[in-house]
């Protein structure tokens, strides 16, 4: 009962939160009424059995312990809210809640907010993560972490962060910066810069889950879909990224055979969409290069020339150096390693490691073995992450 | 809501007319253009930041004064508008217009419970 306790949890806890804040106008309380709600729910549905809308149960009970909360606590005497706590139905319409989870993402990811605030209150509010398990997953002290979510809720409070969904003039802006936002939370999760490993693969299916939920709240947002490919594509990859010891596999040495093939065919299948509708995003291009890796048979056998071809793409849609740095690397594929190092060379990245990194690698194939140390020491230098730098240390001994 | 935006302006002399001119024209025009909506509350710009006098009450009551500004820097609040607007994104719209007529960073800050 416990575990059904959780999974409605873990389920409904944005929604309830969502609904809630929209009837009482109070992102506090309505935090507070559903944890309510939850508590009540693990002493009750042991004996009544999980009710047959797990839902519109915690909403309903969340409601009533919002209204109790009001009238119990003479600082909180809002009359507005209290009436409409009492006036909400009991019925909570699918699509109302819909519309709430939107609104309560979009205030969440409000670019008022700071971009680590972003990602610890949708974590928080949206996903239902404890401050705890959030705080771990960003290798953060608790206090720390409670205190950014409490400065974030009062910035919302005092600001007047408002609680709706966008214009359409806005929303390309405003959904960007959602999609950022989940993004974000994946690669925290994927690239595992610090903190604790469980709680990282927590991070990485909380994004994936966020993003299928922004897919079926805007089926017609493309961009939304390109995340959510890009995603898949790349998590798809997860068992076969590291070997039995933890240690990083790069993507060609990786055993194909361990992709796991369903979430590569739901990628692929956006991907196939999003090219249908031909207005290319960034992630829907950044999907479209995982997906020529993930139909590659072999490393030997990936289309190089397609993947340069939507670098090119992307570098128009995001002229960005880390763009510029990822198509050097399919450059050297195609044009040798020469080209790509004179591309790499012009880019401002030299606090990146991932820049050194592929120098290095590019030096060592052109022979200038002596720089191509110098090249991936730096790189080792400029990482935290400890499977990153083992793997540089490795290609390192290899140079010899 | 009440909104206070905030004009941040870098120290030193004003630019030349002909910069400042069209300049000066886009403000006139977004003043008149938050005046028609009815969200004008106030609105000041001020002398420059080293006309600025420091007072300090002492805890026997007795008044320190000292040359300002409060805070060193190479920019300093030039000016300020008070808005009214329904919620953040109503005065970051305003920050928005603001801020392309002036040429100039806008800090929003509401004023608190809502003014």
């Amino acid at each position: 009962m416990r575990a059904a306790v959780e999974q409605a949890f873990r389920q409904c806890y944005g929604k309830a939160v969502a609904v809630l804040t929209r009837v009482c106008g109070d992102l506090a309380l309505a935090e507070e009424s559903v944890e309510d709600a939850f508590a009540a729910a693990l002493e009750r549905w042991p004996q009544t059995g999980v009710p047959p809308s797990p839902i519109g149960w915690i909403i309903t009970t969340a409601r009533h312990r919002a209204i109790d909360r009001l009238r119990r606590e003479a600082t909180r005497d809002e009359r507005h809210a209290t009436a409409a706590l009492v006036a909400f139905p009991d019925h909570t319409e699918e699509a109302s809640v819909r519309d709430d989870s939107l609104r309560l993402i979009f205030t969440c990811c409000h670019p008022a907010l700071a971009p680590a605030a972003q990602v610890a209150l949708t974590l928080r509010l949206i996903g239902g993560l404890s401050t705890a398990a959030i705080a771990r997953a960003f290798a953060v002290p608790e206090t720390t972490m409670a205190q950014r979510l409490a400065r974030a809720k009062g910035k919302i409070r005092d600001a007047g962060i408002p609680y709706r969904v966008p214009e359409p003039p806005e929303l390309p802006a405003r959904l960007g910066a959602a999609l950022a936002v989940v993004y974000l939370i994946f690669n925290e999760g994927h690239t595992a810069t610090s903190g604790d490993a469980l709680v990282r693969g927590e991070l990485c299916a909380e994004a994936l889950r966020l993003g299928q939920h922004l897919v079926e709240l805007l089926p017609d947002e493309l961009e939304a879909r390109g995340l959510l490919a890009l995603m898949l594509l790349i998590d798809a990859r997860r068992a076969a990224r590291t070997d039995a010891a933890g240690e990083l596999v790069p993507l060609p040495a990786q055993a194909r055979d361990r992709w796991d093939r369903d979430a590569i065919g739901l990628g692929l299948g956006l991907v196939h969409g999003c090219l249908r509708a031909d207005r290319p995003g960034r992630y829907q291009v950044q999907a479209a290069i995982q997906a020529v890796h993930a139909v590659a048979p072999t490393a030997a056998a990936t289309d190089w020339p397609r993947i340069v071809a939507l670098y090119d793409l992307l570098r128009t849609l995001d002229p960005s150096p880390i763009v510029a740095l990822h198509r050097a690397v399919a450059v050297a594929e195609v044009d040798g390693p020469a080209a790509a190092l004179a591309e790499l060379e012009a880019l401002p990245l030299d606090r990146h490691h991932l820049w050194h990194a592929v120098r290095g690698d590019l030096l060592a194939r052109l022979g200038r073995t002596a720089e191509a140390r110098a090249a991936l020491a730096a790189a080792a230098a400029r990482t935290d992450n400890a499977a990153e730098q083992r793997h540089l240390a490795r290609r390192l001994a290899a140079l010899g | 809501m009440k909104y206070v935006l905030n004009i941040i302006q870098p120290d030193g002399p004003p630019p030349p007319p002909e910069r400042l001119d069209p300049i000066m024209r886009d403000v006139y025009a977004f003043m008149a253009e938050l005046e028609a909506a009815g969200a004008r509350v106030w609105n000041a710009g001020l002398a420059p930041a080293s006309a600025s006098t420091m007072v300090r009450a002492k805890p026997d009551g007795e008044v320190e004064l000292a040359d300002g500004p409060y805070a060193e820097g190479k920019e300093h609040i030039g000016g300020l508008v008070v808005v009214e607007a329904a919620d953040l994104d109503g005065a970051l719209a305003w920050a928005g217009k603001l801020s392309r007529a002036i040429t100039l960073p806008i800090e929003v800050r509401p004023v608190a419970h809502g003014g």
